[in-house]
């Protein structure tokens, strides 16, 4: 392989590694957030004894997701020195923006919430959470609109042999890094519910403390369930903004290889990239795939062969990745339903197949995390920056194979390391439940409800 | 055009601070297996940074987004041609960052002791790499227009090393100070004699930089040209000698904060003699890396001056109040009580 195609690999190992952890510390950090809140609000014991067991998981995972996050700060000039030399000037600003708004925030205050139990009030305590929750979800913010502007580049002229800033304020207004703000941090909450869910249904199949986990189960459902909804609306409008601006992606995302107007969708496909078309096309709903490109039945949806060949992105990682998570968001549509519906009704250890269910499916919200970054990041080549540059042009000239070959090697036994501990840990305190005898506390809750 | 040079400034600020303020995280971490003598103490010196490093490390991260909003050739450039340097420096710094967390998550000598190794290694590397980056920085990098000459053992040249020496030797001083002030009886007063013991090596140090950076960079023109200059330096040896001069006396809070102000001159002493390259090229001046030659746009320039001038005073303006909350001394008691500490 050569300095391209390694450092493509080693940005996306290492940036999908980081993925790991941040949705959830997206998620995790306003649910902790809203138990502590309550717990100032009603003085029950019971949700600081929540914000307690939840907040150590949210700890042990917060750790990696800091210490990997420098690295891709550091890898844009490392790896991507040509592409860091021309967009520089715009693309560097909202990274050094992040720094100063978001990540001071959310690593001084984090340090608070740590160690301040009896150092700061009981509302300020709260307040350091929320600081911590915000502070992380601005940090999204500004890290996907520099993202979205390699999507979608805004605000910029050719000048000097680079692309130079010119409006700010179009940057950050752009829709597509807004849009891809909204869809990737709800995403994140989704992944904080089914991780709470999982968790909980975990110890209620044991019947180890089920008043404990029956709270926690509610506050996962529900915020789940709101959250999933989001995610799928927010995808609706993305794609509609994917196909306006990226229309070989859109093809790609769709295998859709012909220019059509009211397009159909078929719910089964089989890509043939070889052949150029569609192996197998069945059940298809009439004009869905236009309605879904433009929200109007009669669009016209662009096909791949509009593009030149090497003008196209991979199409079989692209369709398939898309497939899956859009499949994964209806799964988990469907599973958050359920879970709020039993939960109201107050029979959750009753149905325990769907709590088997649920234990299992911690792990889809993360692939379909990580499927939706395929989708965007492949779906985008060749171009590194969507029109301007391509991402052949964008490799530093001066480091070898030999030392990018060294340093995803080093990367991928560190990262594999420091996984394994972390979700080691995890599943340790995950298992063991909250500290102390709650019986006390659970007899307030019971009075209170 | 003056966003230059403001930027410049800016720039060196950031790395001070973040010397300053990582400095003694460093140090302690260096330190805290031969100072702290049993895993109790050893808690407590974790846990006398617990609730800043993180904070302290951002510095960094910002120092990086700077270079690259306001100066991105010279990001480009530097990152890449430094490449196994910084990889080694990212290694150490994620090993680091996970340490403090995990260390105490399980029981078991075993598992504790391996932690301590790799905070002590882990500390270690990063004062020596950020030394030997600096030092070959100001020495000037092997660059023209082709690109780099260089690799990663030509790093490794005498005034590369004596530069990182100088740099470990600060932060062990800064580390042992702040672990004196921040802790109590016996850890206190060993953690006292220890920065004693390095304050003489680090004086030799310091002075054969001093005398070596003259033939080995070209530090000195801009000190030759304005004489006045010199008063960085001289403040800098001054605030060094105040070092010894502290503890002598029991000021050991003065003590500490002369050595954040050695930290914050040093960098100063070097940055100054660079101006305005940010990366000197050895082979020839015309190749220099300049913030004239590497800047970003004066628009973005502007942006980011707006953003910094608004944005920095609040950031430091809650560090103060964290460190005044967490202003107390840590006691052996502290950390057996405290279910929440590391
Ligand atoms: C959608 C959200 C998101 C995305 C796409 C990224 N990050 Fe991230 N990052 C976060 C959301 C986040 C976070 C939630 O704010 C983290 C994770 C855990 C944490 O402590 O903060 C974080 C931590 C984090 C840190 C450590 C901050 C500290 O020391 O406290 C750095 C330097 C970065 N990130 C940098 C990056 C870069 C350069 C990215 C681009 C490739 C990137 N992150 C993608
Ligand atoms: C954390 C979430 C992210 C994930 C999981 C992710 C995933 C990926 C993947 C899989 C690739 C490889 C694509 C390929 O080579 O075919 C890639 C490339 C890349 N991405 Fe991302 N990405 C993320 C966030 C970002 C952000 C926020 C930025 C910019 C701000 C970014 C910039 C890049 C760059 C520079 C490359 C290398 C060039 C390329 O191959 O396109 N990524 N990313
Ligand atoms: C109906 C369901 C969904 C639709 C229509 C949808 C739509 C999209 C589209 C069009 C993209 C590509 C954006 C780009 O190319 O820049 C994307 C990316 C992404 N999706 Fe989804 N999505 C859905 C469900 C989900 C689910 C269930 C998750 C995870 C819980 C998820 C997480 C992501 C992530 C993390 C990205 C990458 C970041 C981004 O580009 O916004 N999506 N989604």
């Amino acid at each position: 392989m050569d300095v391209v195609a390694l450092s493509r690999l080693q940005f996306a190992v290492t940036s999908m590694f980081h993925f790991i952890f941040v949705p959830l510390t997206l998620g995790l950090s306003i649910m902790v957030a809203i138990m502590e809140t309550r717990y100032v609000r009603t003085g029950n014991e019971l949700y600081l004894a929540m914000a307690k067991f939840w907040g150590k998981l949210f700890l042990i995972n917060f750790a990696l997701g800091v210490v990997t996050g420098i690295t891709l700060e550091f890898q844009f000039g490392m790896n991507w020195a040509e592409y860091s030399r021309y967009v520089g000037d715009i693309f560097g600003a909202p990274l050094a923006i992040v720094a100063t708004l978001a990540f001071f925030l959310e690593s001084v205050f984090i340090g608070v919430w740590i160690f301040g139990w009896n150092k700061v009030s009981k509302k300020m305590h709260a307040v350091a959470i929320w600081i911590v929750a915000l502070a992380s979800n601005l940090s999204a913010l500004w890290i996907l609109l520099a993202n979205g502007w390699m999507q979608h580049p805004v605000g910029f002229v050719l000048r000097n042999g680079r692309a130079e800033m010119v409006d700010f304020m179009a940057m950050i207004t752009n829709p597509y890094g807004l849009l891809k703000f909204a869809h990737t941090v709800v995403s994140g909450y989704v992944v904080a519910a089914f991780f709470v869910l999982g968790i909980s249904s975990w110890h209620l199949l044991r019947n180890s403390r089920p008043d404990f986990f029956k709270v926690s189960f509610r506050m996962g459902a529900v915020f789940g369930l709101l959250s999933i909804f989001l995610v799928l609306l927010t995808g609706d409008f993305h794609a509609v903004e994917v196909a306006k601006t990226q229309p070989a992606k859109f093809a790609a995302m769709e295998s859709v290889w012909e220019t059509k107007a009211g397009a159909g969708m078929n719910l089964l496909t089989i890509p043939d990239p070889a052949q150029e078309r569609n192996a197998v096309e069945a059940v298809t709903i009439p004009k869905l795939l236009s309605y879904l490109a433009y929200h109007q039945p009669d669009a016209e949806v662009k096909g791949l062969k509009e593009f030149p060949k090497e003008d196209r992105p991979p199409v079989l990682p692209v369709f398939l990745s898309f497939r899956a998570m859009v499949g994964m968001g209806f799964f988990m549509t469907l599973l958050t339903f359920l879970a709020v519906f039993v939960s109201w009704r107050g029979t959750v250890e009753k149905h325990t197949l769907l709590l088997r269910i649920l234990l299992y499916s911690i792990p889809v919200p993360y692939i379909a995390n990580q499927l939706g970054w395929i989708v965007a990041e492949v779906g985008r080549q060749p171009w590194i920056v969507y029109g301007v540059l391509k991402t052949s042009d964008a490799v530093s000239t001066s480091i070898s194979v030999a030392q990018v070959t060294g340093s995803l090697i080093g990367f991928t036994l560190l990262y594999g390391l420091l996984g394994f501990v972390d979700i080691f840990l995890l599943v340790k305190y995950a298992r063991k439940g909250p500290d102390g005898d709650l019986s006390a506390l659970i007899q307030a809750a019971r009075k209170e409800v | 055009m003056t966003f230059q040079i403001i930027w410049f400034i800016l720039w060196g600020i950031l790395w001070a601070v973040y010397f300053m303020l990582d400095g003694f995280v460093l140090g302690a971490g260096m330190l805290h297996r031969f100072l702290g003598r049993n895993d109790v103490e050893r808690r407590v010196i974790i846990n006398t940074f617990g609730p800043v490093w993180d904070g302290n490390e951002v510095w960094l991260v910002t120092a990086g987004g700077a270079t690259f909003a306001a100066f991105p050739t010279t990001y480009a450039l530097m990152f890449s041609y430094l490449y196994t340097a910084l990889l080694l420096l990212l290694f150490a710094l994620i090993v680091r960052g996970v340490c403090f967390e995990f260390r105490g998550k399980l029981e078991g000598d075993r598992w504790k002791g391996l932690w301590d190794s790799a905070i002590m290694v882990s500390s270690f590397l990063p004062a020596l790499l950020f030394g030997v980056a600096f030092g070959n920085i100001f020495q000037g990098l092997p660059m023209d227009a082709a690109g780099y000459h260089g690799s990663f053992l030509s790093l490794l040249n005498p005034f590369g090393l004596l530069t990182g020496a100088l740099f470990v030797l600060l932060f062990l001083v800064h580390g042992s100070l702040y672990l004196t002030v921040k802790t109590e009886g016996e850890l206190s007063a060993r953690a006292l004699a220890a920065a004693n013991r390095f304050w003489p090596v680090l004086l030799i140090v310091a002075a054969v930089f001093l005398v070596a950076a003259s033939p080995a960079t070209r530090l000195d023109d801009n000190y030759l040209s304005f004489p006045l200059l010199l008063v960085v330096p001289l403040f800098a040896v001054a605030s060094l000698v105040m070092i010894r001069i502290s503890t002598a006396r029991g000021k050991l809070l003065t003590a500490f904060a002369a050595s954040c102000c050695t930290i914050v001159l040093v960098v100063a002493t070097g940055l100054v003699g660079l101006f305005p390259s940010l990366i000197p090229s050895v082979i020839d001046p015309i190749y220099n890396l300049t913030i004239y030659n590497s800047s970003s746009s004066e628009y973005t320039l502007k942006i980011m001056t707006a953003v910094a001038l608004v944005f920095v005073p609040i950031v430091i303006a809650y560090k103060i109040w964290v460190y005044r909350v967490f202003r107390a001394k840590i006691t052996l008691q502290d950390v057996m009580e405290d279910e929440h500490s590391y």
